[in-house]
């Protein structure tokens, strides 16, 4: 376990050295942010029908959004792309640890590093000035919290099995491509998913990716009762155990099968 | 007019100091500290056309900087730059359409492309007439002996094989002046012979110049007449090889192979190497002939092999390093 | 002129031969691109159908905007992606090579590579297009669709345009940006809306600054035969030129880097 919160401690620590990027990144997300803010205003005030959420729920939900966007799993981790046609495959089943785990421990720190650069500078001005409303109670904040980690390891979860994707499938490109928008529609990144048409909703609410922002938003702005979001947090867990199980099984048949190839 | 004239180039560049340790990150964020390294410090000389020069120096002396500017890449801060009557910087275009390049390291193919239809898009984007393309490929091919691989695409091919191609590349819209930077790096002892020759035939058939920038000296031995040496910034020497080392120091070197393992201890020689029987000795030829130094040698030691040479050029070059050192310090 | 067409066609061969050795996983990425923008899409439809309308604009309305910024981005993206690899090129020293060949640096940096992937964007913007002329019935006179494409040739020469400065930057630092990204994904989502609905300091920016407004919001009014005015009326017709101008300013950005690199040795 150890070997593991290792791996954690020192990729989480490189990837805090990207500061500059970082202060970049910001940019461009207060930019989506007012955009978002603009549309969602003007989509507001063109009809009087009362709506599943208040614009100004909107507008937290939105800055909460742009605070928290780097934890999506966007992307099979880097290193991993890397090792395919560098022919490194075979090194890491040299390494006196789980391959999985070694992956997933990687994964989670490049789901909360960079997610955790920003999202203070990028909450405090949102608070200030742009119009982002403070948790429902400091329960619900609490909760939060919890739930944003299970996001994270829900997400650590997904980006391994992409990873893992990229083993077995020859081209990996097009999935990749595929997956980011899933995520970003599924996720409630680019609308909040109480606001999609209702024909939708049990789709989203089985899947896991309402996991990675949704529910934690939700429960911030206090649309979501104790046990209701007990529920949703056991949701994130459960679908993290379950994609992490099924990753964990293709990785080892895949690995099985570079050996017998011979990297 | 001679074909290159370089007079008191001079350039400098700035460069950002590193600071250690995360104070120093930090505090680089606010300030940044710089240094300036002189890597033209007023070099000047003049190349006729059909000469074959070298250019060496040690790392960091201003070679590859001279050869930018030349080649007009770089813009200078001071001095004069004539290449076939045209500034280079100034009319980049109108320049680098008569000069081909060779970068050892570095391929200008197109790396998924067969070779032909690199060879292709560059006789587009040189403007050269279909039968003058046709006519010099033909040449080339047949010299470089690439007939075979001209429609494997690049990435497949072998380092020496892909060099090769790379020469032809560089000459197909027929330019007077070639500059080739390690042109021989990483190749075996087959394909640097081959390329060698290669550029002999251009030198001497052609008229084409060549500046031949390397590091080894083999490749300066065998094809250049003349070799320029740069040292931090300025010219050193400038003259044939024999001239160089004349310069550097006129020592044979005999090397020895002895009946024995005696020890052995010769007025005249000083040992440079000893292993077993082998010995090698170097000698001043004005204090002591070769044939005098063996007699002497042979009277008390019997010898079963000998052999009389220069010492090695990469000694030499060394050596005029090292003084080119002592005397801009 | 003419000649350097013909010899971008050739770079065009050239690169969209080498990516079709992989079939395979390009179709595979096109798919997916054309799937993203249906997503996008999707989202906006959704807001449509739970709210009615936008500040007086129907969803086939706020369609049209889409469609045309799609399909003009989409070009910008397929033919600028040299731009976009433009900045490891420096780090590698491969930019060296591009100033020893006897041709523009801009047009040997564009040229060199065609993203046939990106064209799944151009689909779905057809698509969106196509949905927007049945819904609203437009007639599909000479004059309109004239309007149409010259709005789409200006819009592409201005994600060009951005394109190149998101490069140029490299030329200073090397890491590229991605403070740009910001400019040229923030603009194409820009200009999906419509205009009026932005605030005012942001709209200006996109107006006077990149003039993104004159190549698709105010070609659209006319397109639409909108109330609103911006204007003249023959101020829609103006887009190509508007286009050009802001991709010519942003050329020569593009020359000072040059100019910088060569006096600094990268």
């Amino acid at each position: 376990m150890r070997a593991y919160l290792a791996i954690f401690g020192a990729r989480f620590r490189a990837l805090l050295q990207y500061r500059a990027a970082a202060m970049a990144g910001l940019v461009t997300q207060v930019f989506w942010g007012f955009v978002r803010v603009m549309i969602f205003t003007a989509f507001y005030a063109s009809t009087d029908a009362p709506q599943p959420m208040t614009l100004a729920e909107v507008i937290t939900y939105i800055w909460l959004t742009q605070a928290l966007l780097r934890l999506l799993p966007w992307q099979p981790d880097t290193d991993v792309e890397q090792l395919i046609p560098d022919g490194n495959v075979a090194y890491e089943l040299m390494r006196p640890l789980d391959v999985y785990g070694l992956w997933f421990a990687r994964a989670v720190a490049l789901r909360s590093a960079p997610m955790l650069l920003r999202c203070l500078p990028m909450l405090l001005p949102a608070y200030l000035w742009f119009g982002m409303g403070l948790p429902a109670s400091p329960a619900a904040a609490v909760v939060f919290l919890v739930s944003v980690l299970g996001a994270i390891v829900l997400s650590a979860a997904i980006t391994t099995l992409l990873s893992v994707s990229m083993l077995v499938t020859i081209s990996g490109r097009g999935i990749h491509v595929l997956s980011i928008s899933v995520i970003n529609l599924m996720s409630g990144a680019i609308v909040p998913l109480s606001l999609l048409p209702d024909w939708s909703q049990p789709v989203l609410t089985l899947l896991p990716f309402r996991g990675l922002l949704d529910t934690p938003f939700r429960i911030y702005l206090g649309h979501l009762p104790l046990d209701a979001a007990a529920g949703a947090i056991a949701h994130q867990f459960l679908w993290a155990l379950g994609l992490m199980l099924l990753g964990r099984m293709l990785l080892q048949r895949a690995l099985r099968h570079v050996v017998v190839q011979g990297g | 007019m001679a074909q290159i004239i370089v007079e008191n180039l001079r350039k400098r560049f700035i460069v950002a100091k590193r600071r250690k340790g995360m104070l120093g990150a930090l505090a680089g964020v606010v300030h940044r500290e710089h240094r300036v390294v002189e890597a033209l410090a007023g070099v000047g000389f003049t190349v006729e056309a059909g000469e074959l020069v070298g250019y060496i120096g040690p790392n960091g002396a201003g070679k590859s900087t001279t050869v930018k500017v030349l080649s007009g890449i770089l813009v200078p801060d001071e001095g004069r730059c004539e290449v076939q009557g045209r500034v280079p910087w100034l009319e980049r275009i109108e320049h680098v359409a008569h000069i081909g390049v060779v970068f050892g390291q570095r391929t200008q193919l197109w790396w998924d492309l067969p070779v032909v239809e690199s060879f292709d898009l560059l006789r587009d984007i040189y403007r050269v007439e279909q039968k003058d393309h046709a006519r010099r490929l033909e040449q080339l091919v047949a010299a470089l002996d690439i007939g075979g691989i001209l429609d494997t695409p690049v990435r497949q091919l072998s380092l020496g094989q892909r060099m090769r191609c790379d020469v032809v590349a560089a000459l197909l819209h027929g330019p007077r002046l070639l500059f080739l930077d390690e042109p021989t790096i990483g190749l075996d002892a087959p394909a640097k012979l081959a390329v060698r020759e290669f550029i002999r035939e251009l030198n001497r058939e052609h008229g084409t110049t060549v500046i031949l920038t390397t590091h080894d000296m083999d490749d300066i031995e065998a094809l250049c007449s003349r070799v320029v040496v740069i040292d931090r910034g300025r010219i050193f020497c400038d003259g044939s090889l024999d001239a160089l080392r004349a310069r550097v120091g006129v020592e044979r070197r005999l090397t020895l192979e002895l009946e024995s393992d005696a020890s052995l201890e010769i007025e005249g020689a000083r040992i440079v190497e000893r292993e077993g029987p082998r010995v090698v000795l170097a000698f001043d030829p004005e204090r002591i002939s070769p044939a005098a130094l063996i007699a002497r040698i042979t009277e008390q030691h019997p010898v079963r092999d000998l052999l009389v040479e220069n010492p090695p050029i990469e000694e030499i070059v060394a050596r005029l390093y090292d003084d080119a050192r002592e005397e801009t310090s | 002129m003419f000649e350097h067409l013909r010899l971008y066609t050739r770079y065009f061969a050239v690169s969209v031969r080498s990516q079709l050795q992989y079939r395979a996983s390009v179709l595979m990425t096109m798919i997916g691109h054309l799937l993203v923008t249906g997503f996008e899409f999707f989202g906006m439809w959704a807001l449509f159908d739970r709210f009615g309308q936008l500040r007086g604009w129907s969803l086939a309305e706020v369609a049209l905007l889409y469609g045309m910024a799609n399909i003009a981005f989409a070009f910008a993206e397929a033919a600028g992606r040299g731009f976009k690899i433009f900045g490891k090129m420096v780090r590698n020293g491969d930019f060296d090579r591009i100033l020893l060949r006897p041709r523009g640096t801009a047009f040997q940096v564009g040229a060199q590579h065609f993203e046939l992937v990106r064209l799944g964007r151009l689909l779905q913007g057809l698509a969106v297009l196509g949905y927007a002329v049945v819904e609203l019935d437009l007639i599909v006179s000479a004059p309109r669709v004239a309007l149409l494409g010259s709005a789409i040739v200006g819009g592409a020469c201005i994600f060009t345009g951005l394109f190149v400065v998101q490069a140029t930057v490299a030329f200073w630092t090397v890491e590229s940006l991605e403070l740009f990204a910001t400019v040229t994904y923030g603009g194409v989502e820009t200009a999906q809306y419509p205009m009026a609905i932005y605030r005012d300091g942001f709209r200006n920016f996109f107006t006077y600054v990149i003039p993104l407004a004159f190549v698709n919001y105010v070609p659209a009014l006319a397109v639409l035969d909108r109330p609103e005015s911006f204007g003249p009326q023959w101020l829609a017709w103006m887009s190509p030129l508007f286009g050009v101008a802001f991709l010519w300013l942003c050329l020569q950005g593009w020359r000072v880097g040059v100019r910088h690199y060569r006096s600094t040795g990268s």
